[in-house]
């Protein structure tokens, strides 16, 4: 390569200066804003002024059993919500996957959730959910399963299922695409040397498919908790974190404390912890996905 | 390879079936609710028949919803400027990242991953404060400034891949021949990752199009500003609420994006799927 070229590849300078736009969009408006949570947290900011309180919002926050509670069932509201997407998103993409007539078109047809706005998604589901006049009642009553009304987004234990299942209805198109995607990327002569050796249908989803899909099935899974996790919009516009507080995820109360409540450093110190709680997922993520790329590249 | 056996295709068929009206059911309630008359939407227990579907909501909406076209214009624009100003910072970026070797190239790449984890919610007070610090609240920008951080992350890593796939020779080449950086970018780069732009751009207005609540509802108060789901969640909590207009109004402001979609969702799903899958 001769000097030139050379001079052409690695021109550090250049290279910087057209990051330095996004990066410094994203220092202003991301970066930024990430350390001065985490200066609020240590005061008592609110409408009135803040004052430096050290601790104290976090020593209030932890010894509260209330928050405990939240964490709790944040975690378990993530379980459901996650495990569900993944296993009928592996279950869509085997459907998706079958040699059938119309399957392109099936492909397009789950995808809608994942598209439309969020919020519009949930205006649905808020109709669906009505205890009166909505579908699921009204099919409940028309089989005598309810025996009248039924408000599924006005008891403590329905909210919560039904704010998981709208959850998982946003979610699951994208893990069934990206499956999908993973099971169409395996090797085609796997597949006709295992026939060939008179492996049934099953024998070569077991021995075949998921092994080789394994990797974006961890990948997902992560990414899907991460995404389950900053759940917010859903549960906001179905319950607003109700009926007492039944679906108050960290996120909600997190936004609760800070704009319902104007509380700004209480809620910045429960924005600290749902950032450390972040950082140790994208941290996990992050270390799989090097090892995923390692074995990939040396095998 | 073999074939499936006639009772394989029906169970096959039968849970594509129940997969399709899980994912669909809120839709088609949705458009069938938006053709009911008033009056029979509001009738205990469900009724599952109408007769006189009509698409009388469709007209009367905007009588409801007075200001429904401006809404529709404004997540419109709104989604279009996020997805325009997106392009304009990732594009030096990626190809930055794509190209050349520098330190902290790799790092920094994996805290741009990182960054896409954290989600607007959490960072909404600090988000406020900045925005009010430039006089930005209640405005266009209010939401715009926000939406295109959010959306930097993926698509410099989208984009990346795509600059990837350009030989460097054809670069080189013209290099050594003499043209300036500038001639490269205009007459080689640009033009051969045309079809990625245009990936990465409807990728960004689709998010931008999907994320029009949280940062419209906390930071922008005037009506003349906001998208349209904002612009109906004010009619929702009313006592009595309007649902078959609702629908119609829903359905006639997420029907562009539907459509856009369904054109390009192979190529949107390939760039998306591609990072991750092979990778």
């Amino acid at each position: 390569m001769n000097k030139k070229l050379k001079s052409f590849n690695s021109p550090t300078f250049l290279a910087y200066a057209l990051i330095a736009p996004a990066a410094i969009y994203i220092l202003l408006i991301v970066a930024w804003p990430v350390l001065e949570t985490i200066r609020l947290s240590f005061t008592n900011s609110s409408l009135a002024g803040e004052d430096y309180v050290g601790f104290e919002n976090y020593e209030k926050m932890l010894s509260s059993k209330k928050f405990n509670k939240i964490v709790t069932r944040t975690f378990v509201w993530m379980f459901f919500s996650v495990s569900l997407k993944l296993f009928i998103g592996l279950i869509g993409a085997i459907l998706l996957n079958a040699n059938l007539r119309g399957r392109s078109m099936f492909r397009v047809l789950i995808m809608p959730p994942w598209v439309v706005p969020i919020a519009i998604g949930m205006l649905g589901w808020l109709w669906l959910y009505n205890g009166y006049f909505g579908i699921i009642a009204g099919v409940g009553m028309h089989t005598g399963i309810l025996d009248g009304p039924f408000g599924f987004l006005a008891y403590k234990q329905s909210a919560f299922i039904s704010t998981i299942v709208a959850d998982v209805w946003v979610g699951t198109p994208m893990v069934t695409v990206f499956f999908l995607a993973a099971m169409q990327g395996v090797p085609k002569d796997l597949y006709e040397a295992a026939y060939c050796d008179g492996a049934s249908r099953w024998d070569r989803f077991f021995k075949i498919t998921l092994p080789q899909i394994t990797p974006v099935i961890i990948t997902m899974s992560i990414l899907s908790a991460i995404w389950t996790f900053n759940s917010f919009e859903i549960i906001w516009i179905l319950t607003e974190g109700g009926p007492r507080g039944a679906t108050t995820t960290l996120i909600i109360d997190t936004y609760k404390q800070a704009l319902g409540n104007y509380k700004f450093g209480r809620g910045a110190a429960r924005a600290v912890v749902v950032m450390i709680l972040l950082t140790l997922f994208a941290g996990f993520y992050l270390a799989l996905l090097a090892r995923i790329n390692k074995k990939i590249s040396h095998g | 390879m073999d074939k499936y056996k006639l009772y394989e295709k029906i169970i096959l068929y039968f849970s594509i079936t129940i997969f399709l009206i899980f994912i669909l059911l809120p839709f088609v309630e949705m458009f069938y609710a938006s053709l009911r008359p008033l009056d029979h939407l509001f009738r205990s227990p469900y009724q599952f028949y109408s007769d006189d579907l009509s698409f009388w909501a469709y007209r009367e909406m905007w009588n409801t919803v007075p200001m429904l076209g401006r809404y529709i214009f404004n997540s419109f624009f709104l989604a279009t400027s996020v997805a325009i100003l997106t392009l304009l910072f990732v594009i030096p970026a990626a190809y930055s990242y794509a190209r050349f070797n520098f330190p902290f190239k790799n790092s920094s790449l994996y805290i741009l991953l990182a960054i896409n984890m954290f989600s607007g919610a959490v960072l909404l007070i600090p988000l406020y404060k900045v925005l009010r610090t430039f006089g930005l609240l209640n405005s266009y920008q209010a939401m715009i400034v926000p939406g295109v951080a959010f959306l930097i992350p993926t698509s410099i890593w989208l984009l990346k891949s795509y600059f990837e796939k350009i030989p460097v020779d054809l670069e080189e080449a013209a290099f050594v021949d003499g043209a300036s950086r500038v001639q490269i970018l205009r007459h080689i780069i640009a033009p051969l990752s045309t079809p990625g732009l245009v990936v990465v751009g409807i990728y960004a207005f689709i998010g931008a199009y999907a994320q029009q609540f949280l940062f419209a509802i906390t930071f922008n108060q005037k009506k003349e500003y906001m998208p349209i789901p904002s612009g109906l969640y004010e009619f929702i909590g009313y006592q009595s609420v309007k649902w078959n207009e609702m629908m119609a109004a829903s359905l006639v402001g997420i029907a562009p994006v539907l459509i856009l979609f369904i054109f390009l969702q192979k190529y949107i799903v390939e760039g998306l799927t591609a990072g991750a899958v092979k990778n």
